[in-house]
Order: C-alpha cells, then sequence, then structure tokens
C-alpha cells in the first residue's frame, strides 16, 4: 500500500510551492514524520515531515519546480512495491515537472517554427539580435536555415547601418559630448598610460568571458529567498515615493526598566530585549496615528484594524519579516515571548508561511550592527518603517548641564503617497516620548 | 633530407634505435631471418643477430608477454603482431598486464615496450588480414595507442615511443606501407604523443581522419575545394590519449565536424570524438557532428566490390563534407 506525498497549502494564502530539496531519494528509507523535503515560497523554506514510513519509490517532481498544493510530489510505500503510474498532476504555470526550467532569452517566435543550431542562438544572444531583427535574416542553409554564416554576414551589414547593441534605449547609451570623454583625451594625456593588459589570442572571447566581463569574476545562483527579496525592494521603491526623517531618543527609562525586569522576565523563561519596547511604542503610536498603520491602493486608503508588527531578522544568506499579529492585544511580556520566538525560528528557517504575512508596520534594528541611522526601504504594501540605531552613551543637555544619557537614533521612513513629513514626525514625537518616559 | 615510403620510415627508426639502444630487441612471427611479411624488419637480423631480432612462435599471447618480462626486467622490447587481426590472442597480456604494470605496482614497476601491428582493409586481405582494432585498444586507460600516417610522422613517433615508459601500441595501416611517400629530414627530431597535427588549414568543415582515411580525406578535401569549401583536417595522430585542444579549436573556427575513421560505425574512436565535440564545443556547432566509418559488419568482405562497399574513400567523405557544408 503506497501512498502519496503531496505539496503541503503552506498557509491561507499560499497556493503553490517550489521544492527546494529532496532530503530523500528514490530508494531511501523514510521514517514518518522524518523530513523529506524542503519547500520554497517566496516567504518561507519549510521542512516538510513524511506523512508514512516506508521507501521512496518515486520522486514526481523535481528539486527546483514549483507546483500547486495538493500536487502529488512522491510515493512511499513498500520496498520493491510496483506503483501504479501516478495520475500526472499538472504544475502550474510557472513550473514544470521532472524539467528543470531553463531560462531563455532566446526570440521565441523564431524557435517556434524553425530550430536554430547552436552556434546561431548563442550569436543572437551575444550580439543582441532582436526578433525582429532576426526575421530580416534570409537562411542560406538546406532547407532555409539559418546558418553561422547567414548571422556572420548580418552582423557585416548591420555593422554599417547599426552598432552592435543597440538593443539598448537611447538613455541607457554612454554619453558621446565632450562632457563625457576621459579628460586626458580632452586635454591630451598627461599621465604616463600604463599598457592594457591583453589576454592571449583566441580564435573567439570565451563566452562567459565576453558576458560577464574579466576572468576571475563568477556567477553566484540566486536563492529563492534573495530573488523575492530584490524584486520585492525594487518595487517598493517604484511605487512608493520614499521619504526618510531621523528623531533622537533618550533610552535612560526604558533600560532602567529593562534592567529592573530582567531578572523577573527570566524567571518565566524569557529574554526581555529592546526590541519588544520598540514593538510596544510602535503599537502607542500606530494607535495615536492610524493612518500610518494603513495602506495606499487605487481604491484608497485601507485602513487596518489590527496592528501586526513584522521585525526584520537579518539571516546568513538573507532577511525575513516575521510578523507579531495583534501586537496591540498583547504586554510586554507577550510582545517579547513573541519576538524572541519568531526571531529564533526565522534563524533556524523553521517559520510558517502565515507567520511572514498580514504585518501593518515593520520595525528594522539595524543598530545590532553598529549603524546609528539608516534609510530603510518600506515593506509593501504598509505605509512606514520604523529603523533603530544603535544606542550609544552621548553627552546631552538637561536642564542646561551636560548630562552622559544613552541616546538612540530612530529613523522613520514613509510612503509619501498617503503620509506627509509632518505625520511621520508627529508620530515619531509619540513613539519618542513613550520611550523616554517609560514606566 | 630523404624521401621514404612509410615502410622505410619503419624499418630506418628501428635500425637507428637499435643502434642506439643497446636493450632494444624486436620479438614477432618472421622478424628474423624473412624480415616480416611486410619487410618491415628487412635487414635487422643481419645487422644485430639473433639475439636482438628473435623470430616467435605462432603465438601472439607469449610474443606480448615475453615482451612485458622482458620490458620489467629492464629491456626494450618491439614485439610485431603480424597483422593487427592476430592481435586478439594477447588481449590479455596487452590490457590486463602491460597496461597496468604501472598502476598496480603503484609506479614501482613499468612496462617500457611497443607493440607494432600493421592494421586496415583496402588490400584485398579478407576477413583476417584487413581488421580495424584501435577502438578496443584506446579505450585502455595505461596503454598508448599512435596511429600515424606519414613517414614524417612515423619517424618522429617511433622515435618517442622508445622514449616512454609505457607499452605503447604502435598502428601501421599496411594500406599506406609502400603508397605514402614523404620527406624526412636529416635532423634528429621526435613527435610527442597526443599531439594532433593540422594536416590542412581550412575554414568551413573540420574533418578528423587518420591512417588510410587521413589520406583519402585529404584527397575529398581537395575535390570539394574545387565547389569552393574549405575543409581543415586534423590528424590525430595520437589516438589515446586525444589532443582535444587541437580538435576543438578547430571546430570552433569551422562550427561543423566529421570524423572519418574506417573501423565498424559504432562505438569506433570517432564516436569519442563526437562525444568529446558535442559536450565542448556545443555552443560553437552548426551542424549536427557527422561520421563517416566502415559499416557495422563482422568484418572487411575479400570480393573487392564488398571491399569497396566497405571502405570509406574520398569519394564518400567529400559527399559528408557536401553535407554538412550545406547544412
Amino acid at each position: 500500500m503506497s501512498t502519496n506525498v503531496v505539496m503541503p497549502q503552506l498557509g491561507e494564502s499560499v497556493i503553490e510551492g517550489t521544492i527546494g530539496k529532496w532530503f530523500k531519494q528514490v530508494g531511501d528509507k523514510v521514517e514518518q514524520y522524518e523530513s523529506i523535503m524542503e519547500v520554497v515560497t517566496d516567504k518561507v523554506t519549510t521542512e516538510i515531515p513524511s506523512p508514512a514510513a516506508g521507501t521512496v519509490l518515486q520522486i514526481l517532481i523535481a528539486e527546483g519546480a514549483t507546483v500547486n498544493a495538493g500536487t502529488v510530489v512522491a510515493i512511499i510505500g513498500a520496498a520493491g512495491e510496483s506503483v501504479s503510474a501516478p495520475v500526472p498532476q499538472k504544475p502550474s504555470d510557472n513550473g514544470q515537472a521532472l524539467a528543470p526550467t531553463l531560462p531563455t532569452n532566446q526570440p521565441t517566435s523564431k524557435l517556434s517554427n524553425q530550430r536554430l543550431t547552436p552556434v546561431v542562438a548563442r550569436m543572437l544572444a551575444d550580439n543582441n539580435i532582436a526578433d525582429a531583427e532576426l526575421a530580416t535574416i534570409q537562411g542560406t542553409g538546406e532547407g532555409g536555415r539559418i546558418s553561422k554564416k547567414d548571422i556572420e554576414n548580418f552582423l557585416k551589414t548591420r555593422g554599417n547601418s547599426k552598432k552592435p547593441g543597440t538593443a539598448l534605449e537611447a538613455w541607457e547609451q554612454p554619453g558621446t559630448g565632450e562632457l563625457f570623454r576621459p579628460t586626458e583625451e580632452v586635454f591630451g594625456k598627461p599621465y604616463p598610460q600604463t599598457p592594457t593588459p591583453t589576454l592571449p589570442a583566441q580564435d573567439k572571447p570565451d563566452r562567459k568571458q565576453q558576458a560577464y566581463g574579466s576572468v576571475g569574476e563568477e556567477i553566484v545562483p540566486v536563492s529563492p529567498m534573495r530573488k523575492a527579496i530584490a524584486e520585492h525592494m525594487v518595487r517598493s521603491k517604484q511605487i512608493a515615493p520614499h521619504v526618510t526623517s531621523v528623531h533622537e531618543a533618550d533610552m535612560s527609562r526604558v533600560i532602567a526598566y529593562q534592567k529592573a525586569h530582567e531578572a523577573e522576565f527570566a524567571k518565566q523563561g524569557v529574554k526581555l530585549t529592546l526590541t519588544a519596547f520598540f514593538v510596544q511604542a510602535a503599537v502607542v503610536a500606530l494607535k495615536a496615528w492610524p493612518i500610518v498603520n494603513a495602506s495606499y491602493t487605487d481604491q484608497g486608503i485601507l485602513m487596518k484594524r489590527d496592528i501586526n508588527i513584522g521585525i526584520a531578522v537579518a539571516l546568513e544568506d538573507g532577511l525575513i519579516v516575521p510578523v507579531v499579529k495583534h501586537a496591540d492585544d498583547k504586554s510586554l511580556l507577550g510582545i517579547a515571548r513573541s519576538v524572541n520566538d519568531l526571531a529564533s525560528r526565522a534563524r533556524e528557517k523553521r517559520l510558517q508561511p502565515d507567520e511572514v504575512q498580514g504585518g501593518t508596520f515593520t520595525i528594522t534594528n539595524y543598530g545590532i550592527f553598529g549603524s546609528l541611522f539608516g534609510m530603510p526601504v518600506i515593506n509593501q504594501p504598509q505605509s512606514a518603517i520604523l529603523g533603530v540605531g544603535t544606542i550609544q552613551k552621548r553627552a546631552v543637555v538637561r536642564d542646561d548641564a551636560i548630562a552622559i544619557r544613552p541616546m538612540i537614533y530612530l529613523s522613520i521612513t514613509i510612503d509619501h503617497r498617503l503620509l506627509d513629513g509632518a505625520i511621520g514626525d508627529q508620530f515619531m514625537q509619540k513613539l519618542k516620548q513613550f520611550l523616554e518616559e517609560y514606566k | 633530407m630523404a624521401t621514404l615510403t612509410n615502410i622505410d620510415a619503419i624499418t630506418r627508426t628501428l635500425q637507428e634505435e637499435m643502434r642506439r639502444d643497446p636493450n632494444i630487441f624486436i620479438t614477432g612471427e618472421d622478424v628474423g631471418v624473412r624480415g616480416g611479411v611486410f619487410r618491415a624488419t628487412k635487414g635487422l637480423i643481419e645487422e644485430f643477430g639473433d639475439k636482438r631480432v628473435v623470430d616467435s612462435p605462432l603465438s601472439e599471447l607469449s610474443i606480448v608477454a615475453i615482451g612485458i618480462g622482458a620490458a620489467m626486467y629492464g629491456l626494450h622490447p618491439v614485439c610485431e603482431i603480424q597483422f593487427a587481426d592476430y592481435i586478439a590472442p594477447a588481449f590479455n597480456q596487452i590490457v590486463n598486464e602491460a597496461a597496468r604494470v604501472r598502476y598496480r605496482s603503484n609506479g614501482t614497476w613499468t612496462c617500457p615496450m611497443i607493440i607494432r601491428t600493421p592494421y586496415g582493409g583496402g588490400v584485398g586481405g579478407g576477413l583476417y588480414h584487413s581488421q580495424s582494432i584501435e577502438a578496443t585498444y584506446a579505450h585502455v586507460p595505461g596503454l598508448y595507442v599512435v596511429a600515424p600516417s606519414t613517414p614524417y610522422d612515423i619517424v618522429g613517433m617511433l622515435r618517442y615511443a622508445f622514449r616512454v615508459d609505457d607499452p605503447v601500441l604502435f598502428l601501421e595501416h599496411k594500406k599506406t606501407y609502400r603508397l605514402i611517400k614523404g620527406d624526412v629530414p636529416d635532423d634528429y627530431y621526435t613527435i610527442p604523443f597526443g599531439k594532433a597535427d593540422v594536416k590542412r588549414a581550412g575554414t568551413d568543415v573540420t574533418v578528423v581522419a587518420y591512417g588510410l582515411m587521413l589520406h583519402e580525406t585529404l584527397n575529398a578535401a581537395e575535390q570539394v575545394a574545387a565547389d569552393d569549401i574549405s575543409v581543415e583536417v586534423i590528424d590525430p595522430r595520437t589516438l589515446n590519449p586525444i589532443d582535444k585542444a587541437t580538435i576543438l579549436a578547430s571546430v570552433k573556427k569551422t562550427s561543423k565536424a566529421l570524423i572519418v575513421y574506417e573501423d565498424n560505425l559504432t562505438l569506433g574512436w570517432g564516436a569519442e570524438i563526437a562525444a568529446i565535440i558535442a559536450s565542448e564545443a556545443f555552443e560553437y556547432l552548426d551542424a549536427p557532428v557527422m561520421r563517416v566509418a566502415g559499416p557495422d559488419v563482422p568484418a572487411v568482405p575479400f570480393a573487392r566490390t564488398m571491399q569497396d562497399f566497405f571502405m570509406p574513400n574520398a569519394e564518400k567523405i567529400a559527399s559528408a563534407i557536401r553535407k554538412l557544408a550545406k547544412y
């Protein structure tokens, strides 16, 4: 009797998952609840336990492929058991069963009606020959096939009218005026020129070298998390006009409170960190300025009733933002417990997908790494992000006397579409006041 | 400068090397008094005596086995297998013993010996005097397999064969023995193993060929030149180890490759070359890698018409080159 291993639904809104890694191969024994595979969503990486004990009979979905939740990805049974061919589940559109997805930059319409030889495909890519240009090339090979010579001839004529690489938009072209010329060209050559090192002659430049610059560079594949971060950050900067302002707060009272209650919290198994205080402060400020706990949408400003605070956690290979849900319902103890739990599980990559969703505001503590202040990027679709710097003892003026106080710079980056600087700064005043008058 | 045939090149080099090194001796069937069936060892017994030019019993196994023992003992034997077709009884000695001595003894022992043998068809030799055996032996690590095809290369590589410490299977295409003549400089030179030679430079199609097929290919290249097809002919000279760099550089230039060999098509030496090109020059290919080879029949037939059917020749090669050029 065989058991199907299915792609789990990792959270309510997650409808598909990517197989990051198979921990077991066909023929391997697996215990029930032993990790059998790693599933990657754009939020988290989760190890999935085996639904049964037995031997892995078939692996239906290869590493790297993305399939819908519910898809059978492997079959477990008794060793040697024959499995009736499973009904192949159709992978979702952006994934393929057992065939690694190969990104292709080749013009597709030509490819669809004629096969290109490897050298022709490479020359098209190397010379940025667009689909439209390819269509103009008359193949002289057998059956009208476009040969290497055809491309060479095309490049010769193209060279006369159009420089290779003019697929670039005008504004991406290097400037040509006097202003853009190196000074030594404009004003003669005042310095002795170092001879340009030449690479050993080759018939053709090495492909990698040509595509990625010099020897000594290499391309490292991007993890799904890195890719998600990259896309997210670019999107955020594109859609939201970012404005950052910096405030300074005196942390004396917070630190005093932390010192006084550390032991008491520890008895309950909770390490009282400063982050908990910032979450508390953010809750107070968000209650005072609910517009900061909102999103700008095409339909209007989406005000959110829940206050869910995301905490950015740096990982070895990226960054993840677990969310303290309903932070406004929680005591300092509850917040601290929640923050510690989320942060440690984030580092162990054991977060559930739902735990990184639904944030309404984010706190990023770059102070851990010594930064005084920063200009964080908003975690979309939120409208603001609080940046926490490092605490330093500084000389400050108190009652016309110089005093030494633990000071901190707090920055707020706002989405200027729905928030103005005045609101952001008043929000920060509230937050700062809460911290400075902590009791 | 002397003009020599391939067979002259062999005899002269053997003589020259035996004068240089008293440890060299020759053994094989009819190599002594008769001077070899192809006269490769003609005159050597007269000069060096029957201690150094030893007629053997009709046993290839023992010819090679004696060679292995002598080589490990410090001599440098030249074992002649009268026809490559007869090498099978010595297979175990060559593959399981000679080729493995160095590896098996962790480098303590070596087996410096040369096994010379005429191979190839086209001479009306029929089933037992026409075979090509190179693929079987080029597959075996620990064994040099060389197939020089011109007097210049034969002299240079036979000299070099005496300078390596490992067994060398020295293949001589019997049809080229007196067919191919060439100039050999008087200056002393050697040609190291693993170095291919561009026998004709060209730009449109690369053809890799050795032995008799090298000469057929050079004729074919001349034929298609009339149609403005420029062929680059690579002579690998050494079949193991393979000079990948020269072959790949040429294919990267021409983007089209043909491999010609007389052996049966399937799993022949050219199959490896096709695989190397496919895996290491894939992005440079403008046509499928092609092969012209002997058909997969058990042997080269005796009947003239059937032999012609079997043997690749300039016409068959030229037709494949045209096909590739047109692709």
